[in-house]
């Protein structure tokens, strides 16, 4: 545990890298290339191209029903579940590519981990939810579980509110708990990327704010990739933000993708200026 | 079209105040035609079952006619064994099942196992008696308390799946998706997030299956049969409540009577009890995995 905490405290008193150096390095985490996504023979993504960049923060924003959560699903295949959903192009992991035949789907939802709209902790105690992921992985040590709980919980900033109580029902703690729970809980099998689909739309602003604190400070382990319809909170949190839109087709298409700061200030297309500054609709 | 007043005037007011006391009236009393009755056979039942009753009764074995004393141990022991048959068999295959037609709702099986559950809880018990007596009685060539527990796991196999299927159909679809994001394997998630979710209602259903197959008669007159003495032995026939209920009120004699009420009233206590029990252990679920609020 010492030893642990030891590393991450040094990891996060990093001086921050700059922007551009990090663009410089091009670290990309995952990348869609030409990645077109269908229910059946609906197409709710179209031609989507482009890269996540490691140990940052990318937003995904546009009007709903354009295909965010789509996007997003797929990047750690849990759009796999839906009957009738495939895709065309290519999603890549790390350069390998994550629809190929060979890989395991299991281990995918490890290394890409997912946080939901509506919190969704389990009916089980706050032990037992972040303990969840770990066990599957058949971790049964009791010592190395009660590691990885207490480990994932001050990840997800929520050690201090539940140590004293680790055998309550997760389902008993507030909102913005239980969605500080699931991070936790996503973060016990230590994965690589995170994706969250509109984590903070169930939460009050408070809730919201502590949240996006956890995110700047959990970009230094994890690459993030955040869906929000929450303008303000894309330019606050983000580091790229990838523009989507609705074509007349209905298909969700990517206009605009560029570093956040641009996106808000400088974006090259109008309809992302429109929407960014709320003119849209 | 003429614009809608929104502004009610005092006769208007008073027109509604005036069906609202009707339709109260109304419930009230489908309230009182439906409860009544009831209070009335239990009433009925703890009236005249309650001097029949008394220590003996519950441990010793029943009597000759015209000898008085005597009691319904050798029932209750048997009603034990067969409903615990019939659960144990029941119970796994009617959850599992449950589980297939919650998550394969529109599949050919998924419909086939709906429409099946319905078919069979509308079948008449004592013909599924007669069944029981075609596949376990006649090749084994004796009544048994096996083929009395085999024909209850039947009865109650509908109820139970169609009640834990509608308690996993209410578990929210995020939970499942939230563990299937942490790479759980989908009969994993079904087993270790779905059915503690579900669980109260499932313990509901096997209750209320339990309280079915304790209370029915005809089809152990062809299965378990009855036995006046003490069994243990699942080859053997043996004595349950509701036959003892069956036998005792058919004779012609005042005393068996009076222990057929006794029997009736034990009957309807074991099976109040057994539905508290099942609800106080429900709410004490709920409450420590704070899923009431
Ligand atoms: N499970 C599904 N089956 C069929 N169509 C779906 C499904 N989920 C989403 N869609 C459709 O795909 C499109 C994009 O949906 P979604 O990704 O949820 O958008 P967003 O998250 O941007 O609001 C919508 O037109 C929606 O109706
Ligand atoms: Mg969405």
């Amino acid at each position: 545990m010492e030893n642990s905490l030891a590393i991450k405290t040094t990891v996060l008193a990093q001086p921050q890298v700059n922007e551009a150096v990090r663009v410089a390095e091009n670290a990309i985490k995952m990348s869609a290339q030409n990645l077109s996504i269908y229910y059946r023979a609906f197409r709710a993504v179209a031609d989507v191209t482009l890269s996540i960049q490691s140990n940052a923060i990318t937003a995904i924003i546009g009007p709903s029903g354009c295909g965010k959560s789509t996007l997003l699903r797929t990047f750690n295949r849990m759009n796999d579940l839906v009957p009738g959903s495939h895709i065309e192009g290519e999603v890549m992991l790390d350069g390998q590519p994550l629809f190929d035949s060979n890989i395991d789907v299991v281990d995918v939802r490890r290394r890409v981990g997912m946080v939901f709209q509506r919190p969704n902790p389990f009916p089980k105690s706050i032990y037992d939810n972040v303990a969840y992921g770990p066990r599957l992985y058949s971790v049964t040590r009791k010592s190395d579980l009660n590691h990885l709980v207490e480990k994932s919980l001050r990840a997800a900033s929520l050690w201090e509110d539940v140590k004293d109580k680790l055998n309550q029902s997760g389902m008993a703690l507030s909102g913005g708990q239980q969605q500080r729970l699931c991070i936790a809980r996503a973060l016990a099998v230590e994965p690589e990327v995170l994706l969250m689909d509109e984590p903070c739309s169930a939460l009050d602003p408070v809730a919201t704010l502590k949240i996006e604190e956890l995110m700047q400070d959990l970009k230094s382990t994890y690459t993030i990739v955040i869906v929000t319809h929450n303008m303000q909170q894309a330019a606050r949190v983000s580091d790229y933000t990838a523009m989507m839109m609705m074509r007349p087709d209905r298909a969700g298409e990517m206009i605009e993708f560029d570093v956040t700061q641009k996106i808000f200030t400088l974006p090259k297309d109008q309809r992302t200026e429109d929407y960014v500054t709320g003119r849209f609709g | 079209m003429t614009p809608i007043a929104l502004r009610s005037s005092p006769t208007r007011t008073r027109r509604r105040k005036a069906t609202s006391a009707v339709m109260l009236t109304l419930t009230g009393l489908a309230t009182a035609v439906a409860i009544v009755p009831l209070i009335w056979i239990i009433g009925y039942v703890v009236q005249t079952g309650l001097p029949a009753l008394n220590a003996d009764f519950f441990t010793q074995l029943p009597t000759p006619a015209g000898v008085s004393g005597g009691g319904i141990a050798n029932a209750l022991v048997g009603s034990l064994i067969t409903v615990g048959i019939g659960i144990i068999i029941a119970a796994p295959i009617a959850v599992l099942t449950a589980f297939y037609a919650a998550s394969h709702a529109n599949s050919p099986l998924g419909l086939a196992v709906r429409f099946g559950t319905d078919v069979i809880s509308g079948v008449p018990s004592i013909v599924m008696g007669i069944f029981a007596y075609a596949l376990i009685v006649l090749p084994q060539r004796h009544f048994s308390a096996l083929a009395g527990g085999v024909v209850l796991a039947f009865i109650m196999l509908p109820i139970i799946v169609r009640t834990t299927e509608e308690m996993i159909r209410l578990v929210p679809g995020t939970l499942r998706e939230g563990s299937l994001a942490l790479g759980a394997p989908e009969w994993k998630t079904s087993w270790r997030v779905i059915l503690p979710a579900a669980l109260n209602g499932v313990l509901t259903g096997l209750m209320l299956g339990i309280a079915r197959a304790a209370g029915e008669a005809a089809p152990m007159l062809f299965t378990a049969f009855g036995n006046p003495f003490m069994n243990t032995d699942i080859n053997q026939p043996i004595a349950t409540l509701p036959h003892t209920i069956f036998v005792y009120a058919i004779a012609p004699y005042a005393d068996w009577h009076a222990k057929a009420w006794a029997t009736a009233l034990v009957l309807i206590v074991l099976v109040l009890v057994l539905n508290v029990s099942a609800r106080v252990l429900v709410a004490w679920r709920a409450r420590k995995l704070g899923l009431s609020r």
